[in-house]
């Protein structure tokens, strides 16, 4: 074997300035780059369903617009439109309602649980955490730079989402603040994807193995999601305690804008609050007619009854974002602190 | 400057010490070869100097004092861990463009060169290359960042007796041309004897040697005599190991710097590196009591029969 010379050595006494950030978006890129080919390649195929399902669903909304939701007063035509909407694309609307549910931590989690876990469970974080770039700037640069882009994907996917599910707030009485709606739409559901991603690499960084710390993020996640819900009608909105204007069958009073209803009762002649038994027996009666002259609102006034409702108006949606993206944005940035403190005290 | 200095360097897992209490200088250019049986804490050792572990007890310092771990200590090691792992999905090319932009410094032309030498293709997958393929790539990686202290953890387990030669030709070059101090472990011991000038011996997690050869070898003789005076003898002596026969008993003593005139009956022989070597790692209980690289070499005609 032939001798190869090296070349002179750089200046031994001065502090070696550090190591470029630039270059970690190479390497980000090159080591991941498996995963940002498959995330954006699997979230295009799911758009272009969403587009071609979410064009016919819109179309055939078109057709229901001037319907009225109250069955007794639909026209055969109106009937028809409304049976062939809820039976042929509801069902499969509701179910990519429920997968959308699940989309921040299946985005999150496949590219946060493996990206530490791996390398600690294939030993080729002896190789990268002994260059001359410090183990925390590499793991941090990889947080931010992958943080981001799922982001970016997931602000993008919640958008398109909206719209498909646009038709369905109506028929299906929901609306934007409805739990499930507000939470995969606006800057709360790329924030959920965010968060996932760091509750993946976190436990990637505990548990030091690729699947356990899947399995335990989709656990985690799936707390924080119910807390979340629980947590949703707590923020320091302001509910606004209105009177109900009750539609003719007895259902979801239809208040200003379909606001979020946080509760509602009766009060009775008076003012004070309604013996419900008496409520009921009206209820009851107005059901029973077929053809009630008046509206059921009116009914009740007659006899000195009124439904009140304490709600949170649309207009609430965008503060109500705020707080919800708020608080997971904090949650998320303190996990990927937790995750560069497990990095740079990591025992191997 | 001391490539490398521990002072009461200890690691524990759980409720076992993998290193403990290790206090030991490297001077700087020197080819410092660590033994010593498996899971005598050597692997520990290297981790906690090239900034990968963090001890539980002590410090360890780097290249004349920095911190390992630290930033200029990152900057200035080069560390091959054991099995020289890459990424197996990269291919041999990508390894070198990512030690590139994880590097301060990085010499593309000696990397490649050197690839092409040894016949390594630019474009073929790191997992796919043999054992000795991937090692190899792993110091051209490690010797590319022109480091001033290499730390190879076992880096001979996985080449033929010619890769060998030409992997410690590497370093060697390194050495001679740079001036790269370069920390070694390796079960190979009679191949270390031709190229290490400091030895390290670690067992039961402890320090047991620490020296520069040429010290070790002046300040250790073979002893042989007869047996039936051999205990009496061996008192006065500090014994590493003793070797009974039926008449003649074999004594590895521990001479230090002045090595007494043996009393008749008795011959005294050099002994080679192997010898103390395999002599210490029979014996973990006997250890050093002091640094060995202070002691003086005894001239020649002095201990010698």
């Amino acid at each position: 074997m032939s001798v190869l010379t090296l070349p002179a050595q750089p200046g031994q006494d001065t502090a070696p300035p550090p190591v470029s950030w630039r270059g970690m978006v190479w390497v980000t890129w090159r080591q991941q780059r498996a995963t940002l080919i498959a995330v954006p390649a699997v979230l295009a195929v799911v758009a272009v369903f969403l587009v071609i399902f979410g064009l016919k669903a819109h179309h055939d909304y078109a057709a229901l617009v001037h319907c009225s939701l109250d069955q007794g007063q639909q026209t055969q035509a109106c009937a028809k439109a409304f049976s062939n909407f809820n039976s042929a694309d509801w069902p499969l609307a509701n179910t990519c309602s429920i997968l959308m549910q699940l989309a921040p931590v299946l985005l999150g989690a496949f590219v946060g649980a493996p990206l530490l876990a791996r390398e600690l469970e294939t030993g080729t974080y002896r190789f990268a955490w002994t260059q001359g770039m410090v183990r925390e700037r590499q793991a941090i640069a990889k947080l931010v730079l992958l943080g981001a882009t799922l982001v970016v994907l997931a602000a993008a996917f919640g958008e398109l989402f909206s719209w498909f599910f646009q038709p369905f707030l109506w028929t299906e009485q929901m609306n934007r603040l409805t739990e499930t709606v507000f939470d995969t739409s606006g800057i709360v559901f790329p924030a959920f994807t965010l968060v996932a991603f760091a509750i993946g690499a976190f436990l990637g960084m505990l548990f030091r193995r690729v699947i356990p710390a899947l399995a335990a993020t989709l656990g985690v996640y799936l707390v924080l999601r119910l807390g979340a819900w629980a947590l949703h009608g707590q923020y320091p909105v302001t509910a606004v305690t209105g009177n109900a204007d009750l539609p003719s069958s007895y259902g979801t009073p239809s208040l200003p804008g379909f606001a979020w209803i946080l509760s509602t009762w009766f009060t009775g002649p008076g003012g004070k609050p309604a013996n419900m038994s008496a409520v009921n027996k009206i209820l009851g009666q107005y059901q029973s007619n077929p053809h009630p002259k008046l509206s059921l609102t009116k009914t009740l006034a007659n006899q000195g009854y009124t439904e009140w409702s304490r709600y949170i108006p649309l207009s609430h949606y965008w503060p109500m974002q705020f707080i919800e993206a708020g608080w997971l944005l904090v949650l998320a940035v303190a996990l990927m602190a937790g995750t560069v403190w497990l990095v740079r005290r990591r025992a191997a | 400057m001391n490539a490398i200095e521990t002072r009461d360097l200890g690691k524990r897992y759980g409720k076992s010490w993998a290193l403990r209490d290790c206090t030991l200088t490297v001077p700087a250019g020197h080819l410092a070869a660590l033994v010593g049986p498996n899971g005598a804490g050597k692997s520990t050792l290297m981790n906690m100097t090239a900034g990968l572990t963090v001890p539980t007890s002590g410090t360890a310092t780097v290249l004349g004092g920095q911190p390992a771990g630290s930033p200029a200590a990152l900057n200035g090691v080069a560390f091959v861990a054991q099995d020289a792992p890459v990424y197996k999905n990269l291919s041999a090319g990508d390894m070198l463009h990512l030690t590139r932009n994880l590097n301060q410094h990085f010499d593309t032309p000696f990397a490649r060169a050197r690839l092409a030498e040894l016949g390594i293709p630019l474009n073929k997958k790191a997992g796919r290359l043999s054992g000795g393929q991937q090692s190899q790539l792993a110091l051209t990686l490690a010797l590319a960042r022109r480091p001033r202290l290499l730390i190879l953890d076992e880096p001979l387990a996985a080449l033929d007796p010619i890769a060998r030669q030409d992997f410690l030709a590497a370093v060697m070059t390194a050495m001679t041309d740079d001036g790269v101090s370069v920390l070694l472990s390796s079960h190979q011991v009679a191949e270390l004897e031709r190229v290490a000038d400091f030895l390290i011996v670690l067992s039961r997690a402890q320090l047991q040697v620490a020296g520069e050869v040429d010290d070790l070898l002046a300040g250790h003789r073979l002893l042989t005599g007869p047996t039936a005076e051999a205990d009496e003898y061996a008192g006065r002596l500090t014994v590493v190991q003793t070797r009974r026969g039926g008449a003649q008993t074999h004594l590895l003593v521990r001479t230090g710097e002045t090595a007494a005139p043996v009393p008749p009956g008795w011959e005294s022989h050099q002994v080679s590196l192997e010898e103390v070597v395999m002599a210490y790692l029979r014996n973990p209980r006997v250890s050093e009591p002091g640094p060995l690289a202070r002691v003086k070499r005894p001239q020649p005609t002095e201990a010698t029969r």
